[in-house]
């Protein structure tokens, strides 16, 4: 389904990726876990197509995405951010997203589960941050794709709304999709996650389930064997820099 | 690029800045219209206010509106159209919303006052292409400011930088060089950095329209006495459309090769 091949990309000086296998060909739920700067967002990124690697190869149904913009027809993606033009409607972005994908989304239900309805005629810029991300998981989920990219789907959602934002990506892989969160909650990770993507410095550290991670670090808590992975990275890179 | 075009085109004429500006210009033409009580006379007095103030509000408008929809183009990105489209559909969209402020502002108090049938309908109509192409040509190098430029406060301080270099700074540096090679023979020298400038260059053409010989200045007179009044006007505003034609490919090529 995904197959990325040795990613290589720099930003001036700072070496972003540094050649990253990754091949998610099953469904379920990816969670892409890492340090800040590990290349959590570029390698999303690259899959969207909005960072141009520097090296290697990403394909997607078998197919490379060098200088392809059709392909993004088969992946719902969840920006991070959610801003949108500030004079538009509610109804009339959805409308808008709608006719530039040229795809039929079904918005009716998530415009329920979301408590959107009075929303609707209202002007973005009067929308709270909260609100705006609704309408953000809206925009993405309304989609009926195989792949789906979140980008921090929880920031600013209410209890209420994460409970249900929890069930909806558990029904869409139940439904055979292939979802890949990034997000600094590790509840949400500890909940729904099927496969752990660890990234560290630039490479694939580990890749498994979270039962796995948990018997190499011998730790019972997500949180816990991420720290220990850490701390033992650095113990190992300052026994290196001793040697040198 | 035509849907994208369409939504930010609807997306920013129900912005109100839009109608502080159409609101602007109706009050600026009105008064200038009714208190000088002469057709070619407001005309020169509304064309100074175009050549500042056209640029000027592209240029801010330009940078502001791609920093403000930083994270919608992200969205867009994501989306199964080509890079092209979304930036040329966003430029094209502000460009067009501030123009019809522009032509509307300027265009209904002349409509009262009567233009159509006038001697000065010509140099009116110079006069909204003039401003219509600053608008242009500013929003577009705006636009690829903001892409070459991650930095917001870089971004502002460079398009500010280049208004006031192409508004002000620009014409001191040519009378000096003027002055200090005075012993030279200038003609082909100030013809060519005319057309690099386009506010130069849009002066000039509402000039040649008018034919008000003592506002030509040198430079103007020197282009009219090269090329004469008519094939100076086409050259001029060839160049006004080269100059439009430029950015609008390199925001294209530039948002190619871009990281987002």
């Amino acid at each position: 389904m995904i197959k990325v091949n040795q990613l290589k990309k720099s930003f001036g000086k700072n070496e972003v990726l540094k050649g990253v296998d990754l091949e998610i060909s099953e469904p379920g739920i990816f969670a892409v876990l890492g340090p800040n700067g590990s290349g959590k967002t570029t390698i999303i990124k690259s899959i969207l197509g909005m960072v141009l690697p520097d090296g290697g190869d990403i394909l997607i149904h078998n197919r490379s995405i060098k200088g392809e913009s059709d392909y993004r027809k088969q992946i719902d993606y969840l920006p991070q951010i959610a801003r949108f033009p500030e004079n538009l409607k509610v109804e009339e972005l959805i409308r808008m997203v709608k006719d530039i994908r040229g795809q039929e989304g079904d918005e009716k239900s998530l415009i329920e589960i979301f408590e959107l309805e009075p929303f609707l005629k209202r002007r973005l810029r009067n929308l709270s941050g909260g609100t705006r991300q609704k309408v953000n998981l809206v925009l993405c989920f309304m989609f009926d794709n195989d792949i789906i990219i979140l980008d921090e789907p929880t920031v600013g959602l209410d209890p209420i709304a994460l409970i249900r934002l929890k069930e909806l990506i558990s029904s869409e892989r139940d439904k055979g999709k292939t979802i890949i969160i990034t997000t600094h909650i590790m509840d949400v990770v500890e909940e729904l996650a099927d496969t752990i993507v660890f990234l560290l410095e630039g490479k694939i550290y580990f890749k498994g389930s979270l039962k796995d991670m948990y018997e190499i670090t011998n730790e019972v808590k997500l949180e816990r064997s991420i720290a220990k992975i850490l701390q033992k990275n650095k113990e190992k890179q300052t026994l290196e820099n001793v040697a040198l | 690029m035509g849907k994208i075009f369409k939504y930010s085109l609807y997306d920013l004429i129900r912005s109100r800045w839009s109608y502080i500006y159409f609101i602007f210009f109706a009050v600026s033409t009105t008064s200038l219209l009714y208190l000088s009580s002469d057709l070619s006379r407001a005309i020169v007095s509304l064309m100074n206010i175009v050549l500042l103030l056209c640029p000027l509000i592209g240029t801010m408008f330009g940078v502001m509106y791609y920093y403000n929809s930083r994270e919608f183009t992200e969205l867009l990105l994501a989306q199964p159209i080509k890079r092209n489209s979304i930036f040329l559909g966003q430029y094209l969209g502000l460009a067009v919303s501030l123009s019809i402020s522009f032509v509307l502002g300027m265009g209904i108090p002349f409509l009262f006052y009567g233009a159509i049938g006038s001697s000065e309908l010509l140099s009116f109509l110079t006069l909204i292409f003039v401003g219509v192409a600053l608008t242009f040509i500013f929003i577009g190098l705006a636009y690829i400011i903001a892409l070459k430029n991650e930095n917001r406060i870089k971004g502002f301080g460079i398009a500010i930088v280049l208004w006031l270099f192409m508004a002000v700074i620009y014409d001191g540096l040519f009378l000096l060089s003027l002055f200090a090679f005075e012993d030279y023979p200038l003609d082909k020298f100030s013809l060519g950095v005319i057309l690099f400038n386009p506010i130069d260059l849009c002066r000039i053409l509402v000039m040649l329209k008018l034919d008000i010989s003592a506002l030509l200045g040198y430079t103007g007179a020197i282009f009219n006495k090269f090329f004469g009044t008519s094939l100076g006007m086409i050259i001029a505003t060839s160049c006004a459309m080269a100059w439009v034609a430029i950015p609008a490919f390199s925001i294209a090529w530039i948002s190619k090769k871009k990281d987002f």
